[in-house]
């Protein structure tokens, strides 16, 4: 019945149409297996060593290349806005310094004018203190004087009132030495 | 033997019952037009499954890089994504001198990655659970890379079995294991793709088949979810692993000094 319906059968499949044993190991099949597996492996021997594999390699050459370089351009840009920026500090630390040197200047030439006018200032008061001195001193003396002249003529009205006769030299030195005292 | 029959008698006892199973009915190599003997040539399953790899794997990085974008498009950036780590996972692991292979290592992850992928389609084929195909995958891993080392390296590249740093003594065992360990690494890697694809969608068929009985389904298609969620996970860490441990031997080619 077997060879009736299943020619083809063989050892490895029963009237069935079901596997007798493993079919994973059947003898018969086995030259089959081995040609189709052969084909297809070369199959894809020639597809990806002629086809694919070139491509992708090509593919990921361009990118490693293109990232690189991007790389490189983006370093360059960093470099140069690092140079930019010393730039900016360095403008920005010279603008201080000149700055500095400005206000230095004017404080000396405010300091220069201040010490002029100061000076004059000083002058002006010494010379007008000087001047009031001579006016005291000379008030002084004026006062003094007068102070003599008086006590010189009040010394020699009371001689003249005692009665007696005095040289007015004696007077004069006698009212002189009393001043010293 | 043993184990087969004893499966064709659960599949049996279950028809018998009423609930009908086959998991491992997927694997079965159909003809894609009419109903004949599976030539080497015919057209199968298996290779419309294949051909929709191929056709994927071009949508994605072919198609998807037509436009040679330097800013990538969805599709172009997932090619690129995959490239760039089988790139770097290659020129980490064996070094500049073995940038030259990676087209070849490319093939091979890409094929495990979208056959496993593509697999988790419902009613698809999973070209990378037949032992055939695994098979062919990592002995022509070993093979290729057994050949280059020894043209790379000469006699040198038996250097690779003699610890020099090893104690004197030690040195003739070591040898052995490393000589067997050597001649297992095309059989693990391929019993390691293939089983670990093959469990997984068999697993994936028991769980639907239990969804078909009224009282447990809620629980089987609970496990249906959660073993897809795995599933999305081992298909991409299987293909990583395949990958990777092809790196690696390629690497002890190049450079057989420990």
């Amino acid at each position: 019945m077997a060879t009736e319906t299943h020619d083809a059968a063989g050892v490895c499949v029963d009237a069935g149409g079901s596997a007798l044993g493993m079919p994973q190991l059947c003898a018969d099949w086995m030259p089959n297996q081995i040609f189709w597996l052969l084909v297809t492996l070369i199959a894809i021997y020639f597809v990806m060593s002629r086809i694919a594999l070139p491509r992708i390699a090509a593919v990921l050459a361009e990118r490693s290349g293109t990232i690189t370089n991007d790389l490189a351009a983006a370093e360059e840009l960093k470099n140069k806005a690092a140079e930019a920026e010393a730039a900016y500090d360095q403008a920005l630390l010279d603008a201080r310094a000149e700055a500095q040197k400005i206000v230095a200047e004017a404080k000396e030439e405010i300091q220069a004018e201040l010490s002029v006018e100061l000076e004059k200032a000083d002058a002006q008061i010494a010379a007008k203190t000087a001047e009031s001195e001579a006016a005291i001193a000379e008030i002084r003396a004026g006062a003094v004087k007068s102070v003599t002249a008086v006590a010189k003529d009040t010394a020699k009205e009371l001689v003249a009132a005692m009665g007696t006769t005095v040289d007015a030299k004696t007077i004069t030195a006698a009212v002189n030495a009393r001043m010293k005292g | 033997m043993l184990r087969n029959k004893r499966m064709t008698r659960v599949a049996e006892e279950k028809a018998e019952g009423g609930l009908v199973f086959h998991p491992l009915d997927q694997f079965i190599v159909k003809p894609l037009f009419g109903d004949g003997p599976v030539h080497w040539y015919t057209p199968t399953n298996l290779t419309l499954w294949m051909a929709i790899a191929v056709l994927a794997i071009v949508a994605v990085f072919v198609l998807g890089s037509r436009g040679r974008a330097v800013i990538p498009t969805r599709m172009q950036s997932l090619g690129e994504l995959m490239y760039g780590f089988i790139y770097k996972m290659v020129e980490d692991v064996t070094g500049k001198d073995g940038v030259r292979y990676f087209p070849y290592i490319m093939t091979l992850f890409l094929f495990i990655l979208f056959s496993n992928y593509l697999a988790l389609i419902p009613m698809s084929y999973s070209p990378t659970s037949m032992i055939a195909v695994t098979v062919i995958l990592g002995f022509g891993v070993f093979i290729a890379v057994t050949i280059l080392g020894f043209v790379k390296n000469g006699t040198a590249f038996l250097g690779l079995f003699w610890m020099s740093d090893a104690p004197l003594f030690l040195r003739p065992i070591i040898a052995i294991i490393e000589v067997i360990s050597y001649f297992v690494r095309p059989v693990s890697l391929s019993i390691r793709l293939a089983g670990n694809i093959a469990a997984g969608h068999v697993v994936l068929k028991v769980f639907a088949a239990f969804a078909a009985a009224v009282v447990i389904s809620p629980a089987a298609i609970l496990g249906i979810i959660a073993i897809y969620g795995l599933e999305i996970l081992v298909c991409g860490i299987q293909a990583y692993v395949f990958t990777i441990l092809t790196c690696v031997y390629l690497k002890d080619a190049l450079h057989p000094a420990h």
